[in-house]
């Protein structure tokens, strides 16, 4: 019998090549990875920072870019009391290096043959991972219907807003419904409450068409989307779910 | 220092350094309400640098304590009842 044992993860310093701003919050960070040995939608890295003074901290955050990119994103959310994100949005410059390792997580993943209907429901930046599995979609010219619910606070907040419109315009079956919870501009036709029960049962697909779901974002919102997906008779082990800290960042 | 509720997906680096198996996938049995589920979709209370607890959604039950100091690890499983890879 052979012992299939997986590699160890290690720890390695990467360098910035591109940091992208998205939002006024969020900052997209490119990282030159010789000798990356390729990831699934949906994982993330473990990033761990030390500061001068040797203070050290440890995060986690999703993969943005997909498999066939060639390249590895992460996208930062930056939290006014966080103790590592705001170093990553307004520090951290090209040709600065990052210690981190990845990819991780089996559980929270999309590939092509997983199949679908796919319905992503994101919340802030929980569209990170999400959106790794959209490129994922695209970038394989899947024909997997997908439909992408994501919550914004505001239009101005909608983390690749551009990509998005883009790829729903292609008419390749990605559609993208925003919602925005705090403040909407003119002439907004679209939804503009929190992700609840009614607005799921407009957007998901029906349960006998046996769909995927992913939820990513903050702890409440993918514990209520999550239950109210199971509530309109998702199969639950058909109900993925990542959370994101409230706090920490 | 402040708790963080995440998820097992979170605590799945940590949790690589000490077994071998993918972790998120892994299916758990909780050895307080007799729950199953996977690990990724288990809850994780993440004292940061010096562990990791992962609790059952169901009872809160602790499944798996992970404490790391100094490159020595303790590890504390009395709460599953068993894990079967993913």
């Amino acid at each position: 019998m052979v012992a299939v044992r997986p590699r160890r993860l290690l720890w390695r310093l990467e360098e910035v090549v591109e940091v992208v701003p998205e939002t006024p919050r969020t900052k997209s960070l490119v990282l030159d990875v010789l000798g990356w040995e390729g990831h699934k939608a949906g994982q993330h890295v473990d990033v761990w920072l030390t500061a001068p003074d040797g203070y050290q901290a440890q995060r986690s955050y999703s993969i943005g870019s997909a498999p066939e990119d060639g390249r590895l994103m992460v996208t930062v959310d930056r939290l006014e009391e966080g103790e590592v994100s705001p170093y990553l949005t307004d520090v951290l410059e090209v040709g600065d290096r990052l210690e981190l390792r990845g990819p991780i997580g089996g559980y929270f993943t999309w590939e092509e043959g997983d199949g679908g209907p796919l319905l992503l429901v994101g919340g802030g930046s929980g569209v990170v991972p999400l959106m790794a599995m959209i490129r994922h979609r695209a970038a394989v010219g899947s024909g997997v219907p997908a439909r992408l619910l994501y919550s914004s606070r505001s239009y101005e907040e909608i983390i690749y807003r551009k990509e998005l419109e883009n790829l729903a315009a292609r008419g390749g079956s990605l559609e993208v419904i925003d919602t925005l919870t705090r403040s909407k501009p003119e002439g907004w036709s679209g939804y503009h409450t929190r992700i609840d029960a009614q607005m799921l049962k407009e957007v998901a697909w029906p349960p006998n068409e046996s769909p995927l779901d992913f939820v990513c974002g903050p702890t409440p919102l993918v514990e209520a989307v999550g239950t109210a997906l199971v509530d309109l008779g998702h199969d639950p082990a058909r109900v993925k779910t990542e959370r994101f800290g409230a706090t920490g960042g | 220092m402040d708790e963080l509720r995440l998820d097992g997906n979170a605590a799945a680096g940590t949790l690589g350094e000490v077994f071998s198996f993918e972790v998120t996938t892994a299916e758990y049995a909780c050895g307080g309400c007799g729950r199953t589920g996977r690990l990724g979709g288990a809850m994780v209370y993440e004292v940061r640098e010096l562990g990791v607890v992962v609790r059952c959604p169901s009872c809160d039950n602790a499944l798996i304590r992970v404490a790391h100091n100094r490159g020595r690890y303790l590890v504390d499983l009395r709460g599953t009842r068993y894990l079967t890879t993913g």
